[in-house]
């Protein structure tokens, strides 16, 4: 199946008739462009929401917050969706003990008490947390909820045989050695066997870690720990209609084509310190075409993109010209890179990979990421700007946004040299079929790695089968993939919830793997060892540093850029901002209508 | 119009008013020329005659003579639905019953088809139509020049396809085309010609399709209903021998025009023109012993775009060379009248013509 | 008639059968072959060998291939259940499978979508008979004329340019230039206007492809058919040139449309994808785009099943309509 493949005619055509449309458009608008400081159409200028708060006061009740998609989630169950917008969306419809403060940028990051009445009682070094939960909150049928009803939900994350798909750092920390078979195989009458967790009372819950993690209280704000209660748990359809603890819940919901919530009318402000819940009414429509999506934005039909990642190379071009002050470029939290498998010859030699990071072009791999505005700064070293610990341009071991920026050549060939490879050798990039830029990455990265003498053949894989063909390391190895593409962004802004699969030799699997680079460095287990017991945020952050840098040492990684995007709010969004909890997307849970329609 | 022929017309100019004929079907030098992107196709190119009702005028030719392009012409059929084909020229006068059909308003001559004269085409299969049945043919046919309901024109047509001698006819009626044999679908296509009582009924080729057993049948039965009805018949035909019993008069084309007319039995027994000869030479006839004794006429029909200077039948004639001096690739020779109502164009002298018939040719046939 | 009717039917459901083995082949044999474990992709980034043990156990990859189709084929007639780590799914007759990526029965999607379909296609369908065949048959008729010449530019311009282009430049034209419409679809039970709205300017769009060939074709046929030599009789009967053209004609010119028309339809109801993708319109086609990029095996199955279905009962439906237009195929 290669629909994702775009032929050339089709291309052009689509260009042309992009072309044609922008023309239209443009003489349709009047061509008037907005700058920074706002404009007569209401929109808060470039950038005003990067970071910040655009128009809190112009927010008013009511309304229908209109969502478009090119990309239905994963599932809307809170256990099983992955997806960051699922996760951000799912705030709608779900409550979780602590969450991301709504608060723009970093501040975001940070948690906040929601279902309970005050971040963690951290007991027992570190092993015992205890939360208690606060008055007024209810299930969308008006039952309080218990805290029995989260133990269940925090449970549901075992039974991964029905309910795949979601993280499973809470049965990692809290039953790594997999004792607990889920609530569905549980024999206890109340299905509540998870010994980890005791409800001694309704408003009382208390974790107990076999080992101490420093990031626990941060895998309690994911979704994947929302309560779920036992008698409206569907199992696997529970995703077609999440059952309620927050502040709206589904109306209807047909996979791929659209979503509607409305007011949960049980839901009680006063029982809900973070979501201040202004429109009634919240619509998704999801489109198979990104740039149909885009034009229903610029159009004015739809409030913003539901994915977040960015628009697509049309609209946006069309969006900077006119509409400017409806953008916003905020930076991701995904680094994009290649990583270097050491089981591929002659990667396993360190000097080998340098001399690829040394003589990649950095620039023109950023421009085929889209640019410094659509791609992202160059990337220099693997701890995304959004991860405490992280110091962004400012670490550049290899000088790859400084006197390397062109590809240094002569570095390059000296590393090969070093490596024994002085002319140079063959080998093999593999990338995702399904990503174009991906692919102009690669194609770009052959290009530049040609004048160094290393001839790269670059290979396209079914994306849709990322999992079973780069995650498998043995057919990495089989196939010789020297080099793979890749992106990854965090799951919670920790160098845990970055870098753990990415760099921890626990975490290299047969398949699923996602440490591509097969790293096996005591040191960086180490230091990832002593982070989860390290409890004060200073010591987090010097361990994430350190971690960073031995990555970088070790030469596994090229990273492409410090990704960002341009996203659209509309004219009529007001108390608009990003969070570093959701990786620069907008903080959807918040968001209100200027004019209620 | 344009491009008189330089040799000229017996009649002057085609359009202007000439008096009614007294003949019932009279053609003054008739012209229909087809302009294509090779040049002028001259298909007919100056041709008179006149039919008495009740009497049968046989046209003969090769293919390509101009003798089916005569009765589409007269049937009004090159101008009636030539859609974006450049139009044919046609000129002269088609006197029918008193009434001049070229000038005439066409939806008029569109009444008289059918109506006043009927056609019979050369391949039943192809003319009928292949989705309607015989009998839905046959009541369209009736209904379009009578105001009569369709169970009275069903009646009609079930009267006449009995007429033509096909079997069960109110069975028949209701087949198709395809569920004939070719004979029968022939009579059927003369049922509805004849369904409206026509005073002229032409018949293309109306055998050329057929078993030879077959033919002389629908002959008879042409033969029979021109008694019944009293109609003017012309049949077109490359066989001298379909007509030999059937026609009063016999006219002979070539290249558009007429080299020879006269009553039947003064073509066939005392005929003036060497093409005639040919095609007598070329006629299958049953009193003969020996086929392969057939004399086709040498050579290929004349090209209407080029048409050969002097005789056009020069090329392929035998005795081109018996006047003197080149006189049949020079001068087109004009109809000159060989004996009683007999007319031949050729440069050949009486003498040598009755000398050639009588000694040369004759003898062979 | 009725022989020939049972023997078309039971060669089609030999077709089906035929088809779907060689999707399951496709989907589910080649994989193992490459090497790729297709329960990997209905697991997410942290694939829990718990996980793509249960999808395995559900899906049934555990078992030979052919028990896999015969499932299948049962679950049609009967209903399936399929179940997995202490949770039982019941798809219900008639069960077309199950989606493990949306966790819906693959019936009720194709039967929430097939509508969409069927009212693009039908309406334009309409559209582009009245239209193409019109435009076809006075071009006919005016052979070489400006008219005749113009018509063909256009039905060329037509054939060749694909809908993504036609498709937006009509969106960007009418409804974010112009404003005139907003295209967006509604379903025809929430409102019959909003519903015209949103299928307009996919129908134009279709319909204008579809217009183009039909226009060519029928005056291709038109101008063949006019000069049969039954043309020239009924024009001798004395028949007026619009009964020759109308009814004789038309009725000959017809046979090449109608199968053309049933083929058509049948493709299209199978799914329109790039005119559903184009106006996101929810229908089949958009449902297998989706399915194809989510990698919804059972959806894509469905969904092929249900094409190749419409496409043979537009072969039945032709093939019998042939037979009533055309008297001589009644006897073969």
């Amino acid at each position: 199946m290669t629909t994702q493949r775009t032929s050339g005619r089709r291309k052009q055509a689509l260009a042309a008739a992009a072309a044609v449309a922008a023309l239209l458009t443009t003489a349709a608008c009047g061509g008037g462009s907005d700058d920074k400081g706002g404009s007569k159409t209401g929109a808060a200028g470039y950038d005003a929401a990067n970071n910040k708060v655009a128009q809190a006061s112009l927010a008013k009740k009511g309304g229908t917050l209109k969502f478009g998609g090119a990309q239905d989630a994963d599932s809307w169950d809170t256990t099983r969706g992955y997806y960051g917008f699922m996760w951000n969306f799912a705030r709608y419809y779900s409550r979780q003990l602590v969450t991301g403060k709504t608060e723009p940028g970093k501040a975001g990051a940070q948690l906040t008490p929601d279902l309970a009445d005050g971040l963690a009682k951290v007991t027992d070094n570190g092993k015992t947390y205890t939360y208690h939960l606060r008055d007024g909150i209810t299930w969308e049928d008006g039952k309080p909820i218990t805290s029995k009803d989260v133990k269940y939900g925090i449970e549901r994350v075992w039974a991964q045989d029905v309910l795949s798909g979601g993280p499973t750092y809470l049965k990692d920390f809290l039953d790594p050695k997999g004792e607990y078979k889920g609530p569905y195989k549980d024999k206890s009458a109340d299905h509540l066997g998870l010994k980890a967790i005791d409800t001694p009372d309704d408003k009382t819950i208390v974790f107990h870690l076999p080992k101490a993690n420093s990031d626990f209280e941060e895998v309690l704000g994911l979704v994947s720990a929302s309560p779920v209660r036992q008698d409206m748990d569907t199992k696997s359809k529970y995703g077609l209609h999440p059952f309620s603890s927050g502040p709206y819940k589904f109306q209807s919901y047909s996979p791929g084509k659209s979503l509607t919530l409305v007011r949960n009318t049980n839901w009680k402000q006063a029982s809900d310190p973070i979501r201040k819940a202004y429109p009634d009414k919240i619509t998704v429509q999801f489109f198979s075409d990104a740039n149909q999506l885009d034009q229903r934005l610029l159009n004015g039909d739809l409030d913003l993109d539901i994915n977040q990642t960015g628009m697509s190379p049309q609209g946006r071009t069309t969006a900077l010209k006119q509409h400017k002050a409806n953008l916003d470029n905020p930076v991701s939290g995904y680094i994009r890179y290649a990583v270097f498998p050491q089981s591929v010859k002659p990667f396993d030699n360190i000097e080998c990979r340098k001399a690829v990071i040394l003589g990649a072009d950095h620039v023109s791999l950023q421009t085929a990421r889209g640019g410094p505005i659509a791609g992202g700064d160059i990337g220099t070293n693997m701890l995304p700007p959004s991860v405490p610990g992280a110091e962004g341009q400012q670490y550049d071991p290899y000088g790859i946004s400084g006197a390397n920026k062109n590809g240094n050549v002569a570095e390059a060939k000296k590393a090969l040299k070093a490596c024994g490879h002085p002319n140079g050798f063959s080998t093999t990039i593999a990338v995702r079929n399904n990503k174009p830029v991906e692919v102009a990455t690669a194609q770009s990265m052959q290009a530049s790695l040609k004048k160094i003498g290393i001839n790269a053949q670059i290979d396209q894989y079914d994306g849709s089968q990322t999992t079973g063909i780069i995650g498998s390391p043995s057919n990495v190895k089989k196939k010789g993939y020297g080099i793979i593409i890749m992106g990854w962004g965090p799951d919670f802004p920790t160098v845990q919830g970055f870098g753990l699969p990415l760099w921890d030799s626990k975490y290299i699997a047969p398949s699923g793997n996602n440490n591509y680079a097969l790293i096996n460095d005591k040191a960086i287990d180490g230091l990832f060892g002593q982070y989860v017991t390290t409890l004060d945020d200073a010591g987090k952050t010097k361990i994430a540093t350190d971690i960073n840098h031995k990555v970088m040492e070790g030469a596994y990684y090229l990273p492409f850029t410090f990704e960002k995007f341009i996203n659209w709010r509309s004219d009529n969004l007001a108390n608009v901002y990003t969070t570093d909890n959701y990786s620069g997307m907008y903080d959807f849970v918040n968001l209100g209508l200027k004019n209620p329609k | 119009m344009t491009e008189l022929s330089k040799t000229g017309a017996a009649v002057g100019e085609p359009t202007t008013a000439s008096p009614a004929p007294s003949a019932f079907l009279e053609v003054r030098d008739l012209k229909v020329h087809f302009p294509t992107d090779d040049g002028l196709v001259k298909s007919v190119d100056g041709l008179s005659f006149q039919l008495e009702k009740g009497k049968t005028l046989g046209i003969v030719g090769e293919s390509g003579s101009g003798k089916s392009v005569t009765s589409l012409g007269i049937m009004g059929l090159h101008t009636a639905g030539q859609y974006g084909k450049r139009k044919a020229q046609i000129s002269g006068e088609i006197w029918l019953d008193g009434t001049e059909l070229l000038s005439a308003d066409p939806d008029h001559v569109r009444k008289l088809r059918g109506r006043e004269m009927a056609m019979i085409f050369q391949d039943p299969l192809s003319a009928l139509h292949p989705y309607f049945t015989i009998g839905a043919q046959i009541v369209e046919a009736y209904r379009i020049h009578h105001d009569v309901d369709k169970k009275t024109a069903r009646r009609r047509a079930i009267e006449m396809l009995d007429r033509v001698g096909i079997p069960q006819p109110d069975k028949r009626v209701d087949n198709y085309p395809h569920e004939f044999s070719g004979g029968m679908r022939q009579r059927a296509m003369i049922a509805m010609s004849l369904v409206n009582n026509p005073e002229l009924l032409i018949a293309d080729e109306p055998t050329t399709a057929l078993d030879v057993t077959v033919q002389a049948q629908i002959l008879d039965l042409i033969r029979d209903l021109q008694k019944e009805f009293g109609s003017a018949v012309i049949i077109i035909t490359h066989d001298l021998g379909v007509v030999a019993e059937l026609a009063d008069d016999i006219l002979v084309m070539y290249g558009g025009r007429c080299v020879e007319r006269g009553p039947a039995d003064k073509v066939f027994y005392e005929p003036r023109h060497p093409y005639t000869w040919g095609l007598l030479g070329s006629m299958p006839r049953l009193d003969r012993e020996q086929q392969d004794r057939l004399i086709p006429v040498k050579g290929s029909p004349p090209s209407l775009i080029n048409v050969p200077s002097g005789c056009a039948f020069n090329p392929r004639c035998p005795y081109a060379d018996v006047p003197k001096d080149n006189v049949t690739r020079t001068v087109r020779p004009e109809l000159t009248e060989v004996g009683s109502k007999h007319w031949a164009a050729c440069h050949m002298s009486q003498e040598q013509r009755e000398r050639i018939w009588i000694e040369e040719i004759a003898p062979k046939l | 008639m009725l022989a020939y009717l049972i023997r078309r039917l039971f060669a089609a459901a030999v077709m089906l059968v035929v088809i779907v083995m060689v999707v399951f082949g496709i989907f589910f044999l080649v994989p193992k072959w490459a090497g790729v474990d297709i329960a990997l992709s209905f697991v997410g980034k942290q694939a829990d060998p718990a996980a793509v043990a249960g999808v395995r156990e559900k899906l049934g990859l555990g078992d030979p291939i052919y028990f896999q189709v015969w499932e299948f084929f049962k679950g049609i007639f009967v209903g399936r259940t399929y179940s997995g780590g202490g949770d039982v799914v019941h798809c219900s007759a008639p069960c077309f499978g199950y989606s493990f990526k949306s966790e819906q029965a693959v019936w009720p999607v194709l039967t929430d979508r097939f509508p969409v379909t069927l009212g693009l296609a039908l309406g334009a369908a309409v559209l582009w008979l009245i239209f193409g065949v019109a435009a076809g048959v006075l071009s006919a008729l005016k052979r070489g004329s400006i008219w005749d010449r113009g018509a063909m530019v256009v039905a060329l311009a037509g054939v060749s340019l694909p809908i993504y282009f036609t498709g937006l430049l009509s969106l960007a034209i009418f409804a974010f230039g112009l404003h005139w419409i907003d295209a967006q679809y509604v379903p025809l039970s929430q409102s019959v206007g909003g519903w015209f709205g949103g299928m307009i300017l996919p129908w134009i769009t279709l319909a204008f492809l579809y217009a183009a060939m039909y226009a060519r074709i029928t005056r291709a046929t038109m101008l063949e058919i006019l000069g049969e030599d039954y043309i020239r009789t009924a024009r001798a009967k004395g028949l007026r040139e619009q009964t020759v053209i109308g009814k004789h004609a038309m009725r000959s010119t017809m046979t090449p449309l109608l199968t053309m028309l049933g083929m058509d339809l049948g493709a299209l109801i199978g799914g329109a994808i790039l005119t559903e993708s184009t106006f996101n319109l929810p229908g089949l086609g958009r449902a297998v785009l989706d399915a194809i990029r989510n990698q919804d095996l059972p959806i894509i199955l469905g969904v092929t099943l249900i094409t190749s279905l419409a496409v043979l009962i537009a072969n039945l439906v032709v093939d019998v309509l042939y037979a009533v237009i055309d008297p001589r195929v009644r006897l073969a």
